[in-house]
């Protein structure tokens, strides 16, 4: 028996094989992680001098809009766009070097069809016609005055995680394979607000949204949904959009698929049937292997991703570690996160960071304690529906491998003797 | 507090929907300040540039492949390549089966509708200048994608009528998947 091995408390009992302890042992007993790390570290010798130069001069003086520091140029959105066209493609959300769950607004994914319009909010109207009572248009400045609600909800899109469909595991980092996926909390009008005042007529099923850049993207949304609990927002983590993300005005269909939550939003017709749009015909459908695809697939499966540790983000030996990911489901409220060390043989249920909320990233976390020995990281997520996020040779079962849409298979990471992780399909 | 304001929160949609069952005159809470602008007929036409699989929608004006193929060679084979094939933007032709290992979807095998490529090509294409086509050449370029893909011949002239008679191969390859599934 090590030292170390001598003074770790008995608390350390294990939940699941592979080394994964009691959820609570961070929650109940920080001191113990604590002090095994402690023990286990080394005495850190003539880093710098003592008091460190920015504690000898004056700082840097105020700024008008905050940056991240120098340190972290990192943590940007990688971007792959069409060669032919660099206003079209994605940028994804570095999720691997975030924590918590709010995505800060810079690093929130993109896709465009036809670049980001810079669009003078004073110049901008939406219009409300069709099968209407009264077609209405609407200011920005209109509608900043409506009673509003904020909400945290995620926006996926349909395609995030369309890697897990290839023939072999991707190597890349999370971010750049779950990253179509952010979490931010929403301001604005419920949609059903102005859908009253504009009075749908009984035969309206539909709303055909349009956005006001260069593609003029159109889609039909379920009146239903539209509602229920859409949002015209306005504001996004407490500031007004971001022009990549909408600015002034964009719809937020929470736990939707996230081509429907229309940027620049201009336009909302009610109709009696969808408009059958490029984007949820020739696109945002999923083939299956029997010739015929899936369609109007609206919301986002449960879905989780062990976002520490994971490929790049290795370990530096063996030892205690926190094991860290985000869950989140387009159908309300993530039940349960479990997560398995031994490739599935047996699970351990991760702590679930408050607040959980209903179509909502949910930050979950499991202290493991890691002997050294290579194995297979997994999570599963459950939530307040029952349904159970799939594993990927089920998910292959019903849908075949050309669906692109909709992937939301269980993620599994194989940690190397050396701590390092690689994304591996078990 | 916050739990109080949550709940109303909730509240405003199922209000809305019982609004919107009982009749569209009703005006239950919430209450808006209702800023909304009438808007005027012309406004509306000027703005709605929506096509229906019925034809609804589109505009007077027609095309063929013939004239259609003159305008793509100019404007869309850069990007989509000679003939719908080989471009660094997505295959507009090019036959091909949805089974099997390497399924091909495209206009022919794929599309369901006509009306969906004057719609999408009226507001969105080419890439470099949207709206910059007369809804002739919309007809005539559409005309053009049907030709190549096999499904009219280079002289049957596209218009609102015709546009919307077109039977896609693949009409009836998709399986709705809303509304059996719940809204939330
Ligand atoms: C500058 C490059 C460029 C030019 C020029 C261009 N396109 Fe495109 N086109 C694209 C790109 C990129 C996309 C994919 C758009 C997206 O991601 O939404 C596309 C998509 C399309 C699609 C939908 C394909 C699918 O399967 O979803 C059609 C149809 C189309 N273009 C037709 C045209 C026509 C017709 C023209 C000429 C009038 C044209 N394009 C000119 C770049 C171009």
């Amino acid at each position: 028996m090590s030292d170390e091995e001598a003074h770790e408390p008995k608390i350390l009992a294990s939940a699941a094989g592979g080394g994964l302890l009691d959820r609570r042992l961070f929650l109940k007993k920080g001191l113990a992680f604590g002090a095994g790390a402690a023990l286990t570290g080394h005495v850190v010798k003539g880093l710098a001098e003592e008091p460190p130069a920015w504690m000898k001069t004056p700082g840097e003086p105020f700024s008008n809009y905050g940056r991240p520091s120098p340190h972290e140029k990192d943590v940007i959105r990688w971007i792959s766009a069409n060669a032919g066209a660099p206003g079209n493609g994605i940028s994804w959300t570095p999720l691997h070097k975030l924590e918590g769950i709010v995505t800060p607004n810079g690093l929130h994914f993109e896709r465009h069809h036809n670049g980001v319009p810079q669009i003078d909010p004073h110049q901008h109207r939406l219009l409300i016609h069709g099968l209407v009572e009264r077609p209405l248009s609407f200011g920005i400045d209109d509608l900043l005055r409506y009673p509003m609600v904020s909400r945290l909800c995620f926006v996926e899109c349909g395609g995030n995680s369309n890697a897990g469909w290839h023939e072999e595991p991707i190597q890349t980092p999370v971010g750049y394979f779950h990253g179509l996926a952010s979490c931010s909390e929403w301001t604005g009008v419920p949609l059903a607000v102005v859908l009253e005042e504009a009075g749908l007529r009984p035969e309206a099923r539909w709303l055909i949204a349009e956005g006001a850049d260069a593609a003029a993207m159109n889609i039909s949304i379920p009146v239903e949904k539209a509602l229920d609990d859409a949002m015209l927002a306005l504001y996004q983590n407490g500031e007004r959009l971001r022009p990549e993300n909408g600015y002034p005005l964009r719809l937020i269909l929470p736990g939707w698929e996230a081509v429907l939550s229309v940027k620049w939003l201009r336009r909302l017709q009610a109709a009696n049937r969808p408009v059958m749009a490029r984007n949820e015909t020739a696109q945002y459908t999923e083939l299956l292997p029997s010739g015929k695809a899936r369609q109007f697939t609206f919301v986002m499966d449960a879905k989780s991703i062990i976002t520490f540790p994971s490929p790049g983000r290795n370990l530096s030996g063996p030892g205690l570690y926190q094991i860290s990911g985000l869950a989140w489901s387009g159908r309300g409220r993530v039940k349960r996160v479990e997560i398995s060390a031994d490739g599935g043989r047996s699970w351990a249920e991760a702590a679930l960071q408050e607040p959980v909320l209903p179509q909502c990233f949910t930050r979950f976390r499991l202290p493991w304690r890691w002997e050294g020995a290579p194995l297979v990281l997994k999570s599963r997520a459950t939530d307040e529906t029952g349904y159970v996020q799939p594993e990927r040779e089920a998910l292959i079962a019903e849908r075949g491998r050309h669906g692109y849409f909709h992937y939301n298979a269980v993620v599994a990471w194989a940690v190397a003797k050396d701590g390092t992780v690689s994304h591996v399909y078990a | 507090m916050r739990k109080e304001r949550q709940r109303s929160v909730r509240q405003l949609p199922k209000l809305a929907i019982a609004c919107f069952a009982l009749s569209a005159a009703c005006s239950a809470e919430p209450e808006g300040p209702r800023l909304g602008h009438p808007a005027s007929p012309e406004e509306i036409a000027a703005k709605d540039i929506n096509v229906f699989p019925d034809g609804t929608g589109l505009p007077p004006g027609k095309g063929t492949a013939r004239e259609g193929k003159v305008l793509y060679d100019a404007k869309c084979a850069s990007c989509h390549g000679p003939k719908g094939i080989g471009g660094s933007a997505g295959e507009l032709a090019g036959g091909g089966s949805l089974t099997g290992p390497h399924p091909d979807r495209n206009i022919g095998t794929y599309w369901p509708y006509a009306t969906t490529l004057f719609d999408f090509i009226r507001r969105s294409m080419p890439l470099d200048a949207p709206r910059s086509l007369n809804d002739d050449q919309v007809y005539a370029v559409t005309a053009y994608l049907l030709h190549i893909n096999g499904i009219i011949d280079d002289r049957t002239e596209m218009n609102a009528t015709s546009l919307a008679r077109v039977e896609m191969p693949n009409r009836h390859g998709f399986i709705p998947i809303w509304p059996g599934e719940k809204a939330r």
